[in-house]
């Protein structure tokens, strides 16, 4: 392997018996940026994440972590990594400050000093009211929080987020993003996963777009706009007579439930046309995202 | 199957997770403290004083002096026995510790052989709350039965790799059950503890030596606490040491195989 990035994989892999969960994927991770999953469940995003965290051994390819292999050097990539796993797993037996206190010990990080991160963590994530308070009785919010603050208890060079946002409120989520930018803005690697592509093209320096264990995309979220949708998306109220207006207007156009998505570089002339020779019902114009780009790539079948 | 007998790559980080379950522990020290003194003298009242004063003796010993030993020996099997099934079943599923602890450094082997050593460690203790209990009761002898403590670690130590191998292939933790009621429960009663083996049938006491661990260590706990050593004392402790040895190896690798996928 010839890369210099925090991670580089190559044709990476991982079965479970018959079934091809990542399925030789490719990608590098530079120092200092934000690099981001994305996929419908099943694709395959939460088996790299844990390839990437060293626990769940790859069945073939190779894997670099900060310049060390997983199958050969588990503890070393380990302590320097940072883990919010998509599950919470805080310590219910602890306090919120003896969670971090002895996840600092599991990193041999001597007592004084993991007071002292224990200290300073607990007011980075805003949660020093509730010092001694147990895990249980924190808000889903509260949790993730501090999560995200015992995977910073060893100052990891990589921070692995796993769906970092799950099932939070938006102003839960909203600190969550604040505190992810502030790590952001010192220079942290993160790599993330998400399901809220909002979320994506907010923190994401580059993501790559994932189905059925293989990346389709990858990009800036502004590139991969462009790219694979354009600039702005007009929404119009399904009927025979404007899908047969477009047919006739020989514009591209896709239908999904009720209504019809235009994708365009102008959108007020694709309305302005529509409004004059369609007669529609509603036209809704809107800058496209990377939700479409999103449903496009992946399709908007239902996932398991 | 070869590889369930594989040495694991087990580091001085299992310590950690020991640690981690010693913390617990003592801070909650006044609830765990309290069992062992209750239960050394219920056992002493129950049995050794009510159906004491009926037997009276056993070949030439007090009867309370005769069970007392195997007062140790179950509380030793007990105490590790139930914290490495129902304690590591929960750490393991409900809270998911130890998820949580293989993001660090520490590999799922250093963490099952933390959860061994704290079951050993758990057995320690309890050991180390009765002995002064029966010492007043003046049913042990001093000081040797103070070897009761590191036997209590060495038993310990063979019934938390028996129970970690259970949790690592029961599905649930309701099937945990059976190995308590039908492995722990009958070997508590047929181990030659309130009663000598040699009452039994020749083949049960065959059975018995040859397979539940409890008579060996009762045998053990015996002979330190009459006392009335032997070098048959030899013969149990390899039994002892032999089979936990291949049961600490094998949990350690059945529960790889369950968690690292």
């Amino acid at each position: 392997m010839t890369g210099t990035g925090i991670i580089e994989a190559e044709d990476l892999r991982k079965t479970f018996g018959s079934i091809s969960a990542v399925d030789g994927i490719r990608f590098s991770v530079r120092k200092g940026e934000v690099f981001g999953f994305l996929g419908p469940n099943g694709a395959g995003k939460t088996t790299t994440m844990k390839m990437i965290a060293c626990v769940s051994p790859r069945t073939g390819g190779s894997l670099s972590i900060l310049g060390m292999d997983p199958d050969t050097d588990p503890a070393g990539i380990k302590q320097r990594l940072g883990v919010v796993p998509q599950e919470t797993n805080l310590d219910p037996d602890f306090t919120c400050y003896g969670n971090l206190f002895t996840y600092a010990r599991y990193f041999d990080i001597p007592a004084e000093d993991a007071h002292t991160r224990a200290e300073a963590l607990l007011e980075f994530v805003q949660l020093s009211e509730k010092r001694d308070v147990t895990v249980e009785k924190l808000s889903g919010g509260m949790k993730r929080r501090l999560i995200l603050a015992r995977a910073l208890v060893n100052s990891p060079d990589l921070l692995i987020l796993d769906e970092p946002t799950i099932g939070l409120d938006p102003q839960a989520r909203h600190l969550i993003w604040e505190k992810l930018k502030a790590l952001q803005a010192q220079g942290n690697t993160i790599v993330m996963t998400t399901h809220y592509l909002d979320e994506a093209y907010r923190l994401c320096d580059r993501l790559v777009i994932m189905d059925n264990g293989k990346i389709l995309v990858e990009g800036t979220p502004a590139e991969l706009v462009k790219e694979h949708v354009g600039h702005e998306i007009v929404e119009v109220e399904k009927s025979p007579e404007v899908l047969a207006c477009l047919t006739g207007l020989q514009i591209p156009f896709e239908v999904t439930g009720d209504t019809i998505l235009v994708a365009t570089e102008s959108s007020r002339d694709i309305a302005r046309l529509l409004l004059d020779r369609c007669r529609p019902e509603k036209v809704l114009t809107r800058p496209a995202t990377l939700e479409d780009v999103f449903l496009k790539l992946t399709g908007r079948n239902l996932r398991e | 199957m070869a590889h369930l007998f594989s040495i694991p790559p087990v580091t001085r980080r299992a310590w950690k997770v020991w640690h981690r379950n010693l913390t617990v522990f003592t801070r909650t020290w006044q609830v765990n403290f309290f069992p062992p003194l209750v239960e050394a003298l219920l056992y002493l009242f129950a049995i050794g004083l009510g159906i004491g004063s009926y037997i009276k003796e056993i070949g030439g010993i007090p009867y309370v002096n005769f069970i007392a030993p195997a007062i140790l020996a179950i509380a030793v099997m007990n105490s590790a026995f139930f914290e490495c099934t129902y304690g590591s079943y929960v750490r393991m599923y409900y809270q998911k510790s130890f998820d949580a602890m293989i993001a660090t450094p520490l590999s799922i082997e250093d963490v099952i052989a933390g959860e061994l050593l704290w079951g050993a460690t758990r057995s320690v203790i309890y050991v180390v709350i009765m002995l002064p209990v029966l010492a007043v009761f003046g049913v042990i002898s001093l000081p040797l039965s103070l070897l009761a403590i590191p036997f209590a670690f060495l038993g310990g130590l063979m019934f938390a790799g028996i129970a970690m191998c259970f949790t690592a292939i029961s599905p649930g933790i309701d099937t945990l059950n059976y190995p308590s009621f039908l492995f722990i429960t009958p070997m508590s009663l047929f181990s030659g503890t309130f009663f000598p083996i040699t009452l039994l049938p020749i083949l049960l006491q065959y059975f018995a030596l040859a397979l539940l661990p409890l008579t060996h260590l009762v045998a053990i706990m015996r002979m330190i606490t009459l006392p009335s050593l032997s070098g048959t004392i030899l013969l149990h402790m390899g039994w002892i040491v032999i089979i936990t040895t291949v049961f600490c190896i094998v949990s350690i690798n059945l529960m790889r195989r369950r968690l690292i996928v």
